[in-house]
């Protein structure tokens, strides 16, 4: 009475949510970020954030073939790393310079390490520090209306006040995604609801470097200053959409906060006392290397062995 | 409202079978009866082949140690002893009894019997006698969960009626059918523990019966019912030992060492009817449920009766379905071959037209946590995964592998559709393994 079921092992059951659904969050959740950077930079930004989603799924597309594997772009990560790559360039970037980051990212940073979730370092983030390296003025101009602007962090190191609300809103120069901390928010608050992030590491992040310029900036008093820093510089977009990366941070809770905490003096310290008034990408890229080492002295002690 | 850290919300599918009274199904002319249907050792068979067989009557004798009695659930003629396909997917050693419809019973079968007149031990010795183990999953040989080194220091008696299996209603039934039975049978076991108190555990998906048992313990000192938040694993032994006391064991600890004995709702329904009634463990109240059956109930069917036989009960299965669980579907297993005997193992059969998990592929693993998350235990299924690939049993141990209770929440939730309980379960064994030749070598 041997008939044809299907034989596995338990559980036979399975949530419906595939990482699929979690980069199609995620992409929504960016969809603010990008608006705003269209519409206040012009379709020049919106030209790049095509060029590199369809470079990055079309590196991995190609990289698949051309090694022999099965093909990995449905699962739409690359379409992110695309998004965030873009909205980390300067409006006015001459397109070569995305379209080749997008390759860094996707051939060097994700594929070579053995594709999605195999990567140490988060391919939009290693692109966009290969790319102010090798192209430091395009990657460093900023263009606001028409002028060349200061950005407000370069404002506020050289003592001048800054407008909040027009940063707030993200009428200031930067990179296209990271200017409107308000659009950024809204996405931000799109993922903690749809729980995709956890707010324990931008929570992390944001106290200790708040509590790092009070400490060490010796401007903790200027309201005006702390909140320049929070809001400019895309410190938001960082520790909201960059940080937050599943295969770039650490798993647990404790882990979380601990890298979280990590990350906001390390800005801190890019902040404070660095040359260049930026740096968010290159503390989370840092941040990175870390993460091995905090996940191995965050593993949690188990149930009835002396866990929570 | 009292729960756990951890835990998975899957569809519960109750619906499908909640409102369907037990009915009792009658035996047909085979049936089988594995010598192993519990945790330890296999029964010893003390009847030859030719020889005849009375309802109620022992078959095969607990061995030493660990082991339980094996009981005919009808008469007449034991035809053979041979390997069987168990629902567990292991052949085992088993009596087939052909069965003669008379339902002649062993003496005194089903005649009333007073507790108060026994001692605990003459109490546990008739739970032993009757071949109860534990009916909720585990199968562990109840007499001897009955003998804690001390029985005094039990503090609590925690009947689990938590159910947290989607589809699985066959203890719903039981506390909603028979409320008075399984207080009787609290009552049987108190005397044993003379200074535990009980408490009934009852998700709060199964509010009727909670009001149900509130009312009926009104005033009752000795024995209270509390609410539990519906979640998978709430029925976990250690899961509902915290969400109920807030204490801690491991897997190197007993229940009993943390002054708590757990009982499931049909293992003290079958004490209460051995003791009081003098009915061996005998029938096993099954769900049969999923979009797989023509209709759907909860079925008291005679042990040993083929999992065909009782299917065929409710109308059969529908034409081409895919998958047939025993049990639920997160801790189950997929059967392929309907001839596999009812056991005292058996709580529910499942039979899904399409096979749920067909469809899902299989993709890279993005450290989103989820698994670590939803682990009720706190373990890491994604790096204990890992180790699985190496066969790395050492890594494997230092993140402590063995405390893994095999729930499946970890596969539940998984994005990527890692098999990771799964994997998890193969290294459980192949460390037992090792540690077992290990050991062998040092002598």
């Amino acid at each position: 009475m041997v008939n044809n079921f299907n034989v596995s092992s338990a559980p036979h059951i399975r949530d419906e949510n595939t990482t699929k659904d979690i980069m199609l969050d995620v992409i929504i959740a960016l969809i603010p970020a990008m608006a705003f950077g269209v519409y206040t930079f012009g379709t020049h930004a919106l030209t790049i954030i095509i060029a590199t989603v369809i470079t990055c799924v079309l590196s991995e597309f190609l990289f698949n073939i051309v090694t022999r594997r099965k093909n990995s772009i449905g699962d739409l990560s690359a379409v992110v790393t695309g998004i965030i790559l873009a909205l980390n360039m300067p409006p006015t970037v001459e397109l070569y310079i995305p379209i080749l980051g997008s390759i860094f990212a996707i051939v060097v940073v994700k594929m070579l390490f053995g594709g999605l979730g195999q990567n140490f370092m988060n391919p939009a983030l290693a692109a966009r520090a290969f790319l102010a390296i090798s192209f430091a003025s395009s990657m460093n101009t900023f263009v606001y209306d028409g002028v060349t602007e200061a950005t407000p962090l370069i404002l506020l190191k050289s003592e001048k006040q800054v407008d909040l609300l027009k940063m707030f809103i993200g009428f200031i120069p930067g990179t296209i995604g990271e200017v409107s901390a308000l659009a950024i928010l809204i996405g931000a608050t799109y993922l903690l609801i749809k729980k995709i992030i956890d707010y324990k590491l931008p929570l992390a992040t944001l106290v200790s470097f708040v509590l790092f310029l009070l400490i060490f900036s010796g401007k903790g008093s200027n309201a005006n200053y702390v909140l320049g820093q929070v809001l400019g510089g895309g410190l938001l977009f960082g520790v909201f959409f960059m940080a937050t990366d599943y295969v770039t941070s650490p798993v647990t809770d404790f882990g979380k906060v601990l890298y979280g905490i990590f990350l906001g003096i390390l800005i801190g310290i890019f902040r404070v006392f660095g040359k260049s008034s930026e740096g968010v990408s290159f503390c989370i890229l840092i941040g990175n290397l870390f993460v091995p080492f905090i996940e191995r002295i965050t593993i949690p002690r188990p149930f009835g062995k002396g866990g929570r | 409202m009292l729960s756990f850290k951890g835990g998975v919300h899957p569809k519960d599918h109750k619906n499908l079978a909640k409102d369907r009274p037990i009915r009792e199904i009658n035996a047909k002319d085979i049936l089988v009866y594995p010598t192993s249907q519990h945790i330890g050792k296999k029964a010893i068979p003390i009847i030859k082949i030719g020889e005849r067989v009375l309802v109620g009557q022992i078959i095969a004798k607990a061995d030493d140690g660990i082991s339980a009695n094996i009981i005919s659930s009808v008469s007449g003629t034991l035809k053979a002893i041979e390997d069987r396909l168990t629902p567990n997917g292991e052949y085992v050693t088993s009596m087939i009894v052909e069965n003669d419809y008379k339902y002649e019973t062993i003496p005194n079968f089903g005649e009333k019997r007073d507790y108060k007149n026994l001692s605990a031990d003459e109490i546990v010795e008739i739970v032993k006698e009757a071949g109860i183990v534990g009916l909720g999953g585990a199968n562990f040989p109840t007499d001897i969960k009955m003998s804690p080194k001390n029985r005094d220091q039990i503090e609590y008696l925690l009947i689990n009626a938590a159910e947290c299996e989607p589809y699985i209603t066959s203890d719903y039934r039981m506390l909603l059918e028979m409320p008075d039975k399984l207080i009787r049978g609290i009552e049987v076991m108190l005397t044993v523990f003379k200074k535990a108190h009980a408490i009934i555990c009852i998700e709060d998906n199964k509010k009727d019966v909670y009001e149900l048992f509130e009312k009926k313990l009104f005033g009752n000192l000795n024995v209270s019912v509390e609410l539990l938040k519906t979640k998978y694993p709430q029925g976990g032994e250690r899961e509902l030992i915290y969400a109920v006391t807030k204490r801690k064991i491991n897997s190197k600890k007993l229940p009993a060492e943390a002054g708590v004995i757990v009982n499931n709702v049909g293992t003290v329904i079958a004490v209460a009817d051995a003791v009081c009634y003098n009915i061996p463990l005998i029938y096993k109240i099954i769900t049969l449920s999923g979009d797989g059956m023509h209709d759907t109930g909860n079925i008291k069917a005679r042990i040993g009766m083929q999992y065909k036989e009782v299917i065929d009960e409710v109308g059969g299965l529908k034409e081409g379905v895919e998958k047939i669980i025993s049990g639920g579907p997160m801790m189950g297993v997929a059967i392929y071959d309907l001839s596999v005997p009812v056991t005292r193992g058996t709580s529910a059969i499942i039979a899904y037209e399409k096979d749920p998990i067909k469809k899902q592929v299989e993709t890279n693993c993005i450290s989103c946590g989820r698994c670590a998350k939803v682990c009720p235990i706190f373990l890491m299924p994604m790096l204990l995964y890992k180790k699985s690939k190496e066969m790395d049993i050492e890594g494997f141990n230092k993140l402590y592998g063995m405390e893994c209770i095999e729930c499946g929440s970890c596969s539940y939730i998984c994005p990527a559709k890692k098999p990771l309980v799964q994997s998890i379960k193969v290294m459980k064994k192949e460390s037992i393994k090792k540690e077992r030749e290990e050991k062998h070598n040092g002598k």
